[in-house]
């Protein structure tokens, strides 16, 4: 008996309490950071807090949240993902394609557009071409032991072309018969809220869960902390370090159908330089570039916090072509703090 | 009992030749100390029986089989189970985490399953109690001190039954304190009937916990006793070539 109560308390005890875990947390102090900039807007300027401004704030956001999700999982592996904004450039387009009736073969179009049908096939294939491209990237890197940040880097520039290839340099923005309803995904709310920014609050919830309750999740730090300890316990960390590829694929291609539905045409150039944005949410949110650290709640308040300041900065009247230069010390300064974190431990 | 014979085991990489015609036997909860200089193919062994490499040619009957492991996975699910010197942990995990890497215990049904965190916890405290060691199950395993690292890389190899517990310099980079701690550990392993492989460069480690010294010189086996027939001054000697073989 005084053994069990022994364990008991032993279990409880942890170097540090909860509240010095909260505040060794980046994203703790990132969303201090956000309530602040918040509570300062609500006072400064009266147009922030408008319904429609923080619909709008929360709506942007999400496209690149969702997005920071997948890059998340790479981070942790200690990788890098630089494809993400083409992987939406090229997912996209192809969604475009198969909505649009002038550029397919007119069986398919009579079969499918019965009950909107195309709708559910377009999106599945833009979703299946994001995984793939994800896989090529994380078979690369993974088995042939090519840098991620080299395979990414050509990747960008190969699913960029491809967009273009596809697309043929043309706009689609005809998506049928049913429309409505391919609009209503990416653009429609629900209870005030964009669709997208509930998608983004359901994948942190259930990605935070996967990082956080499966094993998978657990060996996902493990390959990020120590590839080696890893394998040597028997995980297969080629089969990790891909599937971490693939995720990110596939969430760039989720963001990216969301965003067609939204604006409601598409062209090769979306998601231009959108890996910039991506990986500096997810920096900021507090992934480590060297691997082991991160969650997807840090994905999503860093993408907030991005979205809030560029929307604050347009509205203090500050000429927009200075957010590159903020966009730009945001990420140094992310990086910077890691450093100066890690020294002190 | 027996329960490790390694007959003539013999490695060569390329046109260097590791080990020549090594034998030797480990006994149920035996400790055997393996001793050498650098490049005397201590390191080399251990991975062999661990399932790291292949033997160039020769035997390994573990628990009266002949084996022939592929990967260290193979050697962990007959009973071998390795602490490495550089101890392969997950610095950003916690002790738990570490000692169920690769092995965590689950609940629910696939796809839904997910990790019993409860019970890890307390599996994972019951082994640090075992080992009378401090470390607590929730810590990050980067916060630790050296022996308490330790003391999560054998706990890890206490999650199944091993047979024989292969230790890589378990007391290398740690301080005097802790290395009193690990020999604790390792002597806890015996109590319990696991026979271990240790090997060390440090002398005085060997001949507190171990029963029986192994030399090897340039991949040669010179010497196999008992400890208490030997002394420190004969193992100096046959580590250095003083002393050829006996």
């Amino acid at each position: 008996m005084s053994s069990n109560k022994f364990n008991q308390e032993i279990i409880s005890k942890t170097e540090k309490t909860f509240f010095q875990k909260l505040v060794s947390e980046q994203s703790f102090w990132v969303s201090i950071a956000l309530l602040g900039i918040c509570f300062m807007m609500f006072f400064v300027e009266d147009a922030f807090s408008s319904k429609d401004n923080l619909f709008n704030i929360t709506r942007n956001f999400s496209f690149i949240g969702i997005m920071a999700i997948g890059m998340t999982f790479v981070i942790i592996t200690a990788g890098i993902d630089l494809s993400v904004g083409s992987i939406m450039g090229v997912t996209g387009v192809i969604c475009g394609l198969f909505l649009d009736a002038q550029y397919l073969p007119e069986w398919y179009s009579k079969a499918a557009y019965f009950e909107g049908i195309y709708v559910w096939v377009a999106i599945f294939l833009a979703l299946l071409a994001g995984v793939i491209v994800g896989a090529v990237n994380g078979y690369l890197i993974a088995y042939l032991k090519l840098s991620p940040f080299v395979v990414t880097l050509g990747m960008m520039a190969i699913a960029r072309s491809l967009a273009l290839v596809v697309s043929n340099n043309k706009m689609f923005y005809e998506f049928g018969p049913k429309d409505e309803m391919f609009y209503e995904i990416g653009g429609g709310s629900i209870f005030g809220v964009a669709n997208a920014t509930w998608l983004l609050i359901i994948l942190t919830i259930v990605m935070g869960l996967v990082l956080k309750f499966t094993s998978y999740g657990r060996h996902v730090y493990a390959v990020g902390s120590n590839k080696k300890a890893a394998e040597l316990s028997g995980i297969n960390t080629r089969w990790i370090e891909m599937s971490v590829y693939m995720i990110s694929g596939l969430f760039a291609a989720i963001s990216a159908v969301m965003i067609v539905g939204w604006m409601g045409s598409v062209t090769n150039a979306l998601g231009y330089t959108y890996e910039l944005r991506v990986i500096a949410a997810t920096v900021i949110g507090g992934a480590n570039l060297m691997g082991g650290v991160g969650g997807t709640f840090g994905a999503f308040i860093g993408a907030a916090l991005m979205e809030t300041i560029r929307n604050s900065l347009l509205m203090a009247g500050i000429d927009p072509y200075w957010q590159g230069t903020f966009l730009g010390l945001f990420i140094v300064g992310a990086v910077w703090l890691e450093k100066v974190k890690n020294k002190k431990n | 009992m027996t329960i490790l014979s390694l007959k003539n085991i013999e490695k060569n990489f390329g046109a260097i030749q590791a080990l020549t015609g090594v034998s030797f036997d480990i006994n149920e909860a035996e400790t055997v100390g393996l001793m050498g200089d650098n490049g005397a193919g201590k390191s080399t062994l251990l991975k062999i029986i661990a399932g790291n490499f292949k033997p160039s040619s020769g035997e390994i009957v573990f628990e009266n089989n002949e084996v022939d492991f592929e990967k260290p996975i193979d050697a962990r699910k007959s009973g071998i189970e390795v602490v490495y010197q550089d101890l392969a942990l997950c610095n950003h995990l916690t002790a738990a985490s570490n000692v169920f890497l690769g092995r965590e215990i689950q609940k629910g049904v696939w796809p839904f399953k997910y990790l019993d965190y409860p019970a890890m916890f307390k599996k994972s405290a019951e082994l640090f109690e075992e080992l009378k060691s401090e470390t607590r199950p929730k810590d990050l395993v980067m916060q630790m001190s050296g022996g308490q690292r330790q003391a999560v890389a054998i706990a890890r190899t206490r999650l199944t039954d091993p047979k024989l517990v292969l230790m890589d310099e378990p007391t290398a980079a740690i301080s005097v304190r802790q290395v009193a701690e690990v020999l604790d550990l390792i002597k806890r392993l015996k109590d319990q009937g696991i026979a271990v492989l240790l090997i060390s460069h440090r002398m005085p480690d060997i001949f507190e916990v171990c029963e029986k010294l192994v030399v090897l010189r340039r991949g040669e086996k010179v010497c196999e006793k008992k400890i208490k027939d030997s002394s420190t001054e004969e193992a100096t000697g046959l580590i250095t070539g003083a002393i050829d073989r006996i």
